[in-house]
């Protein structure tokens, strides 16, 4: 049975298999690896036959991707429980400080009521924890129509937008 | 003080909203204890020793008489008809029902309140000085900058997940009575040479288990870059602070772990990529926000009123409580005066919703109808005339406010202890009240003259021990309960953390010891003219050994 996620806020089919640390990657398919595994062989990795990703652990530092983020099609961050909010700060990073403009997931223990959170600095796509309603968590994105912060979502913060100016 | 504008009520509204539907899910078996745990401490509810406990946050210490009355009325309805205010200037109710919180969170939203980040390891309440806008020593007003604060920190997406709870405190004067070197992050928002506003940054102080006195990692933050800075440190902390123990998780271990030098470093590395970003607080803002904080239309009253001079002659308690809970004003004429929470007998802290009634009352006849709660578990009316002092000590002696205490030794801080939460190791409230009891004596507590007296019934440190000129720990030995004294700590400028004075001591004795040690003091210290040398400096000036031979010296005491 193929795996659900959410992607760009709809219910969509998980096309990629995310490989383990340790896991030998399989000849085909559109694969998820280990950021050690990518930096280890990422020439071979890209001259196989189907797409790679990334996937980082919450301790991984996101800079020793800043130049591959634009041939990487997806960035995967693994939230081992979703009280470490470490895959928060790698993501703004991925996407303000780095410019990475594809598919950024997170996935592990991903939860409906910290989706509003993980959208705002930047995930896309959400691997929920097995047996969580994927249609409840869509609604997870109304929970707040505005916010104070600067944030991927909102890159300017609400005390300049409301000046009606440009960003300095 | 501030008023909502539409998206801060919207955001409030729309959290009752989500919390009401968090509840009902945790109700119905959808969401697991695990996972609505850190839902429902970020909407300031614990689960207690007896029941759930709702801490309500009072931003930067700052009340309107409406809110107050909401606070009376929540105390009322929803718990046993009374309070319980905290170190961090806010409200606790010790009885609500978990079923009934989503209803006094949205009670509470009509008056521009909310329990949002009270708890969990997120960024917290900012506190401030008390006395924030009228103290005579201030240097600009915090409250602006602690609003800016307050609005970034709420629902920050980056930093709902920290290693550890986070607190902010700020301060703009030249005393410091906002204990920012024992915060997390401390600001003390100044003026350099050139005139500018900025904020000297302070990071890593915290009491806990492992008491630190924060270091100042830059002297001077131009106030436009204050943001891109907070983001920075938080960032820094983050990533990198330690979640492999809670016990070391707070920012204080990593700050001392890499050394305050190089954290400030890489606290600077990230600042360097956001300084001058779309975070750049426009001065417009800072306009916007002081305008918030506008002088009340003051009057322009003698400094000297014939009739309250007359009273002070006549009335010796009322003298007295002038001179121990009135505290000097910017404005001619004018005091700010501290109602104490500290009734010998009753909880440090606690109000009753008649007082809490009563105190708004006060407020709307004689301090423009706003109030303060201060980190020492008091409340303030900060713009009263003199000549009006006399009529509000007589109203505030009948509502049992006017204990004429402030910065004497029955000023305890204390925190709820064994009684109430389910981490204290020990009881701390009748530790308090045997303390006051013992120094019933009004003559005798004043002529000791300003001491304090902080009890933590457990290392968490919420009464803030570490920095009580006299402090009182409860600790656990072979499952009962004995307290653990030291002295020498203190808090401000020259904050330092007191030293245990040696083995630890039954409950029914601390009373005793603490008599011992002011006995002790009393012989001690130097008197010249009419200047009595404080408990403090003589603490510094003469070491702990003399109040040890006092104390452990005499054998009718048992030890631990």
């Amino acid at each position: 049975m193929t795996r659900r996620i959410i992607l760009d806020r709809a219910i969509a089919d998980d096309l990629w298999q995310l490989i383990p640390a340790g896991d030998a990657v399989p000849a085909g398919g559109k694969i998820i690896v280990p950021l050690a595994a990518w930096l280890a062989g990422h020439a071979a990795l890209s001259a196989r036959g189907g797409q790679v990703g990334v996937w980082l652990k919450p301790d991984d530092e996101p800079g020793l991707l800043a130049r591959d983020v634009a041939r990487l099609p997806l960035i995967a961050v693994q939230f081992p429980q979703f009280t470490d909010g470490r895959g928060y700060s790698i993501a703004r990073l991925l996407r303000e400080r780095f410019g990475y403009r594809g598919e950024l997931r997170a996935f592990g223990d991903v939860l409906r009521d910290q989706i509003f959170y993980m959208a705002s600095v930047g995930f896309n796509a959400f691997a929920l924890k097995d047996g969580k309603s994927l249609e409840e968590a869509l609604s997870a994105f109304e929970d707040f129509f505005e916010a104070y912060q600067t944030s991927v979502a909102r890159p300017v913060p609400y005390y300049r937008r409301r000046l009606g100016g440009a960003p300095a | 003080m501030y008023r909502y504008e539409p998206l801060d009520q919207a955001l409030v509204d729309q959290r009752v909203r989500q919390f009401r539907d968090q509840t009902r899910r945790y109700l119905a078996g959808e969401l697991g204890e695990e996972e609505f745990r850190p839902l429902r401490l970020q909407n300031g509810l614990y689960i207690q020793r007896h029941a759930p406990m709702l801490r309500v946050a009072i931003p930067y210490g700052m009340l309107s008489a409406r809110q107050l009355r909401m606070l009376a009325h929540i105390a009322r309805t929803y718990d046993r008809g009374y309070g319980h205010f905290t170190t961090r200037q806010n409200i606790q109710f010790n009885w609500p029902r978990l079923e009934a919180v989503p209803d006094i969170l949205a009670e509470l939203a009509t008056v521009e309140m909310h329990a949002i980040q009270t708890s969990g390891n997120c960024i917290r309440n900012t506190t401030s000085d008390q006395f924030a806008g009228v103290a005579h020593d201030e240097i600009v007003d915090p409250r602006p900058y602690c609003e800016l604060i307050r609005q970034w920190s709420t629902f920050h997406p980056e930093f709902a997940f920290l290693p550890r709870k986070f607190k902010i405190a700020v301060s703009s004067s030249i005393e410091d009575r906002a204990a920012t070197f024992v915060h997390d992050i401390g600001l003390h928002i100044l003026k350099n040479a050139a005139g500018e506003i900025g904020a000297r940054v302070i990071v890593g102080g915290g009491l806990g288990r492992t008491p630190v006195i924060g270091a100042v990692i830059r002297e001077f933050l131009p106030r436009a870059e204050l943001i891109n800075y907070l983001d920075a440190i938080l960032r820094v902390y983050n990533r990198h602070g330690r979640r492999d123990n809670k016990y070391k998780a707070r920012i204080k271990i990593l700050v001392r772990q890499l050394s305050p030098e190089k954290f400030a470093a890489e606290v600077e590395a990230e600042w360097a990529h956001l300084k001058g970003g779309p975070a750049v607080v426009p001065e417009e803002e800072f306009a916007r926000l002081e305008a918030s904080f506008v002088p009340p239309a003051y009057e322009a009253p003698a400094d000297t009123d014939a009739t309250f001079e007359r009273h002070r002659h006549d009335d010796r308690a009322f003298a007295r409580w002038v001179q121990q809970n009135t505290f000097g004003h910017k404005v001619p004429g004018y005091a700010a005066v501290t109602l104490s929470l500290k009734k010998p007998g009753v909880p440090p802290g606690d109000a009753t919703a008649a007082q809490i009634d009563t105190v708004a009352d006060l407020a709307e006849r004689y301090s423009f109808g706003e109030v303060r709660v201060s980190h020492e578990q008091n409340l303030i009316l900060a713009d009263v005339r003199k000549s009006d002092l006399f009529a509000l000590w007589q109203a505030a002696s009948k509502a049992d406010l006017a204990s004429a205490n402030i910065g004497l030794i029955t000023n305890i801080i204390c925190c709820p202890g064994g009684d109430f939460c389910a981490l204290a190791n020990a009881k701390s409230i009748p530790i308090a009240a045997a303390i006051q009891s013992r120094f019933e004596d009004l003559d005798y507590e004043h002529d000791l003259g300003p001491i304090d007296l902080n009890i933590s019934g457990c290392i968490n440190s919420c009464g803030h021990h570490h920095v009580g000129h006299i402090g009182i720990l409860g600790v656990d030995k072979d499952g009962s309960e004995w307290y653990q004294v030291t002295l020498g700590g203190a808090q401000g400028l020259d904050a330092a953390l007191g030293k245990v004075i040696g083995r630890s001591f039954a409950a029914d004795e601390v009373a005793d010891v603490v008599a011992r040690i002011v006995e002790a003091y009393v012989e001690a210290r130097h008197v010249q003219n009419e200047e009595v040398e404080p408990f403090i400096d003589t603490v510094r000036r003469i070491g702990l050994e003399p109040f040890r031979a006092r104390v452990y010296g005499t054998p009718e005491l048992k030890v631990a």
